[in-house]
């Protein structure tokens, strides 16, 4: 099973750089108040690509989107766009557009005026601007709303004048800031894929913030994983998924089970490891240094539930019983008092299910990983 | 209804509502009839003052007839007009000057992060509303004495510059109240999309903030039109405004004439904060 | 401000924002500075100097205005006596000031408490009708008081129509005038910080207390009223400092005969002509209400304190 690893990441080395930022620290306030939103980040995100910086509340995305954005500026490091160094350049002056969590849409213009505003600024005549505000509109499919104002429309549309004015003046790149995260659950999955073809369409580098794993997956060419002004990994949603590098990561993308280990020794690119309960197994390595003390990581869906004739790899006291739709979660009790959470598609007949039951689980080649 | 169990007699649904309505947790004895009596008091003395300033009679105590004499009689006072004449300048003048100084000394302590001496700043800004008006009356008198007599200039300049000092305050609360309700984030979005900070202001800013700025300035208006006391010390000869008119002619005795004037001045601050209030209103929505 | 950890970019940028704020902030705090506070400390300088004939001062540096403030100076063979005339003036003031605060809280708070358990919707109305009279002229509106409160005014008229009184009460031109025309020229001022703390009042809290077997009066006491203390605070100030320096009440429903401390140093700067006596006059009003702020500003600190 190591045909997933084919599709190389370094297929868009060819690519050019769009953004690049070098040792970027921001620091917000002085002395002892003062809060590092980003410390040192290296990150270089290229021409045509939908990019995604993801990560809980606080990780410093929203900081690192603002310094591209212009509208913070870095205590120390630097930005280039393009090539060219734009560290200390006004927001104004950026050709770098930005569609905010709540749009910010100017509440005295209507949709038109609102598309047209950038091209207004940069001195574009009004032929040509009304020439692009048309286009735009039947980009995002909002022709019979020319003249509204932006109070009159659902968050939907508000949300697609906010993508059509960023869009409008052709920026080189533009940053989406949790964009969705004002929308209910079905206006989003429709809209995730809408952005997806959008960037696919224009061609445009699309930076995009949010702290909802499911959406990066679902969206990006690459993604970020940031904590606390860090970017921990990254990578394309499947080596992000499949081959999280950092725990941090794979316990934020995800469900996972962590089960803390030792290492005994390598097997090739395997690694020997002793779970506390004292059974051992083998786990892909995955380049960290993995000496003494480390983790397990599994999947649920990347372990099954044990049938007879098969040994079991682990085996745990069934604890909960949670049924998922097209699924079982099976939480054990392992001997280590840890806790394992089985993924069970199909049926549970002959299975004993009843609580307190001893369930024994295989897991799949290469399904478990060493993390640090 | 007919399958229902009876309750208890005597309970009818209709008792019953009357009792909870009583029970009205919030309600304290008393309170509504109070608050009832406050508006009633406030209001009952201006409803007799613009009641007999259309009395067809020189009692501003028995009701005769209606009439618009008073008002004509007004019109034609020639005192009455000069004064009135010389409220408005002054107040238009203290409005404009007073609305701008505000609106700059908003934007500076609202748009940017706190800064040392902000709290200072206000301190100055909302002097003028702490002390007591006659202390300000006689301080600006004793100051502007002092300059006319090093500098020999006189004129009508001095009376407003001391309505511009004391509206300030007024038009900047309504002011800084909309600008600290507006978030960056419109401006933000206006730099974002190549508008340098001037044409920021000038296409996001500015419009945002035109029913604030023009709040503050009715309030300017109001204030400076309603000022007696700093006028009263401030005011050379022949400087007398409406206020001061009619504070003059009292002195003399009560006319109806007097009702028909305060009924007018009455009138357009009313009709101004009326404006204001509904501006504010559709401005929330 | 200098930090070497920053960017040059950074720091441009601070600089360029510092000079911008202040640019803005000129024009008000320079009018103000130059019209309203310095004025102050030449209404200080004043109260030290000898009065002009015919008003003014002479530049002749004298402590006899504050002299004058206790002892009356005997023309024939100088001594000083003491008189308690001005003393009286400012004792009168405070305690009117004083009872009219008292008198706006009793009416102010049951005003206040039935508008913030309105429905939301009325409650913008009702304050409205609440800020309106103090948008209206102060002269015109104490006139209209004096129209009422006259011999022949509303009030007497009707409780002689009533029968309860034969001969008019003399109302005008007494302490009782002054008293009824602060209150009601002051109301608003009474009102409106009041609505604000009851309006944050959440009213679980006073169903709770009826739940804990409390009457309503000791809701009222012991739940509302402590909850409601930082507009009460605030109302009680915006009443007594107005009140303190009023003129125009006075003035017109005093008659004159009534005076303040407002309409004393008036004076001083009119017919008696007597500038260094009127700014004196003023600085010990400036002094009371700064003790009255200070009162207020501990006040508010101690509360802030026991909330924390």
């Amino acid at each position: 099973m190591t045909s997933d690893t084919a599709k190389a990441p370094e297929d868009g080395t060819t690519r050019r750089s769009m953004i690049s930022a070098r040792e970027l620290t921001k620091t917000f306030g002085q002395g002892e108040t003062a809060v590092t939103a980003l410390d040192n980040v290296d990150i270089d995100i290229r021409e045509n690509e939908f990019f995604t910086l993801l990560g809980p509340s606080g990780c410093g995305k929203t900081t690192l989107l603002r310094l591209i954005a212009g509208f913070e500026l870095p205590t120390s490091g630097l930005i280039q766009l393009d090539g060219q160094d734009i560290t200390a350049l006004p927001p104004h002056v950026r050709p770098v557009n930005t569609v905010f969590q709540n749009y910010a849409l100017f509440p005295h213009m209507t949709v038109s005026e609102n598309i047209g505003f950038g091209l207004k600024m940069l001195g574009k005549s009004s032929g040509e601007i009304e020439a692009r505000v048309k286009q735009m509109l039947s980009l995002v499919q909002l022709e019979a709303m020319a003249n509204r104002r932006t109070d009159q429309l659902s968050g939907g549309q508000q949300q697609r004048v906010a993508l059509a004015r960023a869009l409008a003046p052709a920026p080189k790149v533009l940053l989406l800031d949790e964009p969705l995260a004002a929308l209910d659950l079905k206006l989003r999955k429709n809209m995730q894929i809408e952005l997806k073809s959008l960037q696919a369409e224009t061609g445009i580098t699309f930076i995009f913030v949010t702290h909802d794993q499911e959406e990066a997956l679902t969206m990006s060419d690459r993604i970020a994983v940031m904590r606390d002004g860090q970017i921990l990994q990254i990578g394309t949603p499947k080596e992000i998924y499949d081959k999280p590098t950092h725990r941090f990561v794979a316990d934020f993308i995800g469900d996972i089970n962590i089960l803390e280990a030792q290492v005994e020794g390598t097997e090739g690119d395997q690694t020997r490891v002793r779970l506390k309960d004292g059974t051992t197994m083998l786990a892909r390595s995955t380049g960290a240094d993995t000496q003494g003390h480390c983790a397990v990581a599994l999947r649920p869906e990347s372990i099954r539930v044990a049938q007879a004739g098969d040994t079991p790899a682990l085996t745990g006291q069934l604890e909960n019983l949670v049924y998922m739709g097209s699924a079982h979660n099976l939480h054990l009790r392992l001997g280590s008092g840890e806790e394992l959470v089985v993924r069970h598609g199909g049926s549970t007949e002959g299975l004993d299910l009843s609580p307190g039951a001893q369930i024994g689980v295989v897991i799949a080649p290469g399904g478990a990983r060493v993390l640090a | 209804m007919a399958d229902t169990p009876p309750l208890a007699a005597g309970a009818t649904a209709q008792s019953t509502r009357r009792r909870m309505r009583s029970r009205d947790l919030k309600a304290m004895p008393g309170f509504k009839a109070a608050g009832w009596a406050c508006i009633f008091a406030l209001y009952l003395p201006l409803v007799v003052l613009v009641i007999f300033s259309f009395n067809d009679n020189r009692s501003v105590v028995k009701w005769t007839e209606f009439s618009l004499r008073w008002y004509e009689a007004a019109m034609e006072n020639e005192g009455i007009r000069n004064a009135a004449w010389m409220s408005v300048k002054v107040a238009l003048v203290a409005t404009v000057f007073s609305t701008i100084a505000a609106t700059m000394a908003a934007l500076a302590t609202t748009r940017t992060a706190a800064f040392r001496g902000q709290g200072l700043a206000y301190g100055i800004i909302n002097q003028p509303l702490m002390i007591p008006e006659i202390v300000t009356a006689i301080s600006t008198l004793s100051l502007f004495s002092l300059v006319k007599q090093l500098t020999g200039i006189t004129g009508v300049g001095y009376l407003m510059a001391a309505h511009t000092a004391f509206c300030i305050p007024f038009a900047y609360m309504p002011i800084r109240a909309r600008l600290e309700d507006m978030t960056l984030t419109l401006e933000q979005a206006g730099a974002d999309l190549y508008a340098t900070p001037w044409q920021t202001f000038r296409h996001i800013t500015l419009p945002l903030l035109m029913p604030g700025i023009l709040a503050g300035a009715m309030l300017a208006f109001v204030v400076s039109l309603d000022d007696v006391i700093i006028t009263l010390m401030v005011a050379g000869p022949g400087e007398t405004t409406l206020p001061i008119y009619i504070l003059g002619a009292l002195r003399r005795g009560i006319t109806p004439e007097i009702n028909a004037v305060s009924t007018i001045l009455v009138g357009v601050s009313v009709l101004l904060v009326l404006v204001l209030f509904l501006v504010q209103g559709k401005m929330k929505k | 401000m200098t930090d070497t950890s920053l960017t040059l970019a950074e720091q441009e940028s601070r600089r360029r924002r510092r000079q911008t704020r202040r640019a803005l902030l000129a024009p008000a705090l320079i009018i103000i500075l130059a019209i309203s506070i310095m004025p102050l400390g030449i209404t200080a300088l004043y109260s030290f100097l000898t009065p002009g004939t015919y008003g003014g001062v002479i530049w002749e540096f004298t402590p006899d205005a504050y002299v004058q403030f206790l002892f009356e100076r005997d023309i024939f063979d100088g001594t000083l006596q003491f008189n308690d005339s001005y003393l009286t003036i400012y004792m009168r003031s405070i305690g009117l000031a004083f009872g009219a605060t008292i008198g706006a809280l009793l009416i102010g708070f049951p005003t206040a408490y039935f508008i913030a358990t309105k429905p939301r919707e009325q409650r913008n109305f009702w304050l409205f009708l609440i800020t309106l009279p103090f948008w209206t002229n102060l002269l015109i509106r104490t006139y209209a008081m004096l129209l009422i409160l006259r011999d022949e005014g509303l009030i007497n008229l009707s409780l002689m129509g009533v029968g309860v009184i034969e001969r008019p009460l003399s109302i005008l031109y007494t302490d009782t005038a002054v008293f009824i025309g602060l209150i009601y020229t002051y109301l608003p001022f009474m009102v409106l910080p009041l609505y604000a703390s009851l309006e944050k009042l959440d009213f679980r809290l006073v169903e709770a207390g009826y739940d804990l077997y409390a009457n309503r009066f000791r809701v009222l006491r012991h739940i509302i009223a402590p909850i409601a203390k930082p507009g009460i605070i605030a109302g009680c100030i915006l009443v007594f400092i107005p009140g303190l320096g009023a003129y125009i009440t006075p003035a017109l429903l005093g008659g004159g005969k009534k005076l303040m401390i407002g309409n004393m140093i008036a004076i001083q700067f009119g017919s008696s002509r007597n500038w260094p006596f009127g700014s004196a006059a003023a600085l010990i009003l400036m002094a009371l209400v700064v003790i009255a702020l200070l009162i207020y500003a501990r006040s508010v600190s101690k509360g802030a304190r026991a909330h924390g």
